[in-house]
C-alpha cells in the first residue's frame, strides 16, 4: 500500500479494525483512498430498505439500464386497498414508483446526490393482478442543472400491460441560500 | 347516515399508522399520521410515497364519507392521481383533509391538502380523479 493509504488507515479506528481481514482491511483502505464508485442501484437499495418507509415496504432490486431502474414491490395482505379484493393498494405504487424514479436519476447522473419531488402524476389503468408482486420501471428523460424529468409504469410481469403511468419532476437540493452568512 | 371512521382507512392506511383526526363542521373527516420510521425517507423527513399515501387516503375517505351521507356505496377506483410537493414533510403530526370539487355520476374531482403545524402552508397537495362503479355482485 503507498504511504498516503496507511494514513488514512491509521486514523480508522482500532477498534472497528480489530476483527477485519488483513485483505478486507486493503480493500476499505483503497475504497477511501479513491472517488466514490459509480452509483450502483442494486447496493443502493440494499442501503435505503434497511431503514424507513422502503424497507417497510420491503422493495427489491429488479434491473437497471444506462437511464432506467426497475424495483419491486412484493404483494403483502397489509397493504391492501380494499376489503374484498387481494389487490395492492394505489399509495404504496406511488411510493414504489417515486423510489423507482430517485433510483434512475441517481444511476443516470452515476452519482448519489439529494433531490426531492416537486411533482408526481400517477395514472391508473387497471388494478394489478390478484396477490400478485407489482414492479416500477422508470427511466430519467432529461436532466438539467436543477431539475431532472422522469417517466414509467408499473406493471405485474407483462411490461405491455402495465398496471399505471406515472410522470414526474425532482430537484436537486441546493444549500439553502439563506443559511450562509 | 354517518361514515363509519374505520371504513375510510384501508389495510394500507391503517399500517401506514394513518387514523380518521375529526370531523369538520361539515362532518367532513380529516386524516393525520405520526411520523416513524415506516414513514421516513431521506433521514429526519417524510418519504414522498408516505405524504402521498396519505394525500390519496384523505381524498378517498372524504368521497366515502358523502357518498355515505346520500345513502350510496359504490366501488371506488382510482383513475389518477398529482401530487405537487411543497415543502419537507418533517418529523411531525401531519394532517390532510380532501375536497370534492365536483362529485359527477361516474367520477368525482377532488382536491387535498397535507398541512402540519399551521393549515395555512401546506407541505404537498393533490388533485385526484376516483371513479364510483357499480359493486359487481
Amino acid at each position: 500500500m503507498p504511504p498516503d493509504e496507511w494514513r488514512m488507515a491509521k486514523d480508522l479506528s482500532a477498534e472497528k479494525l480489530k476483527h477485519c481481514k488483513p485483505n478486507r482491511l486493503r480493500a476499505m483502505v483503497r475504497t477511501m483512498a479513491k472517488p466514490l464508485p459509480p452509483f450502483d442501484p442494486k447496493q443502493a437499495l440494499q442501503f435505503f430498505c434497511e431503514h424507513g418507509h422502503s424497507g417497510w415496504l420491503g422493495l427489491k432490486y429488479s434491473g437497471h439500464g444506462v437511464d432506467w431502474v426497475e424495483l419491486e414491490l412484493p404483494w403483502r395482505e397489509d397493504l391492501l386497498g380494499e376489503e374484498d379484493r387481494h389487490v395492492l393498494a394505489s399509495g404504496p405504487i406511488i411510493s414504489l414508483l417515486d423510489m423507482a424514479s430517485g433510483m434512475s436519476i441517481w444511476n443516470t447522473k452515476k452519482v448519489f446526490a439529494p433531490i426531492a419531488t416537486l411533482d408526481l402524476r400517477v395514472d391508473y389503468q387497471r388494478p394489478a393482478k390478484e396477490r400478485s408482486s407489482v414492479l416500477g420501471r422508470v427511466e430519467c428523460y432529461r436532466l438539467t442543472r436543477s431539475a431532472a424529468f422522469v417517466r414509467g409504469i408499473a406493471h405485474d410481469g407483462n411490461r405491455d400491460d402495465p398496471v399505471a403511468t406515472m410522470a414526474g419532476v425532482f430537484m436537486t437540493i441546493q444549500k439553502d441560500p439563506r443559511s450562509e452568512s | 347516515m354517518k361514515a363509519d371512521p374505520d371504513k375510510l382507512l384501508s389495510a394500507y392506511a391503517r399500517s401506514l399508522g394513518i387514523a380518521v383526526h375529526a370531523f369538520d363542521d361539515d362532518k367532513l373527516p380529516v386524516l393525520t399520521v405520526d411520523f416513524s420510521s415506516i414513514i421516513e425517507g431521506r433521514p429526519g423527513a417524510f418519504h414522498g410515497g408516505a405524504t402521498s399515501g396519505l394525500l390519496e387516503t384523505a381524498g378517498y375517505a372524504v368521497l366515502r364519507s358523502v357518498l355515505v351521507e346520500k345513502g350510496l356505496d359504490p366501488q371506488l377506483k382510482p383513475i389518477n392521481i398529482t401530487v405537487q410537493f411543497l415543502s419537507a414533510g418533517k418529523q411531525k403530526k401531519t394532517y390532510a383533509q380532501g375536497r370534492i370539487t365536483r362529485l359527477g355520476r361516474r367520477n368525482a374531482n377532488i382536491t387535498v391538502e397535507a398541512w402540519q403545524d399551521d393549515r395555512n402552508r401546506p407541505i404537498a397537495t393533490a388533485v385526484m380523479n376516483i371513479l364510483m362503479a357499480e359493486r359487481s355482485i
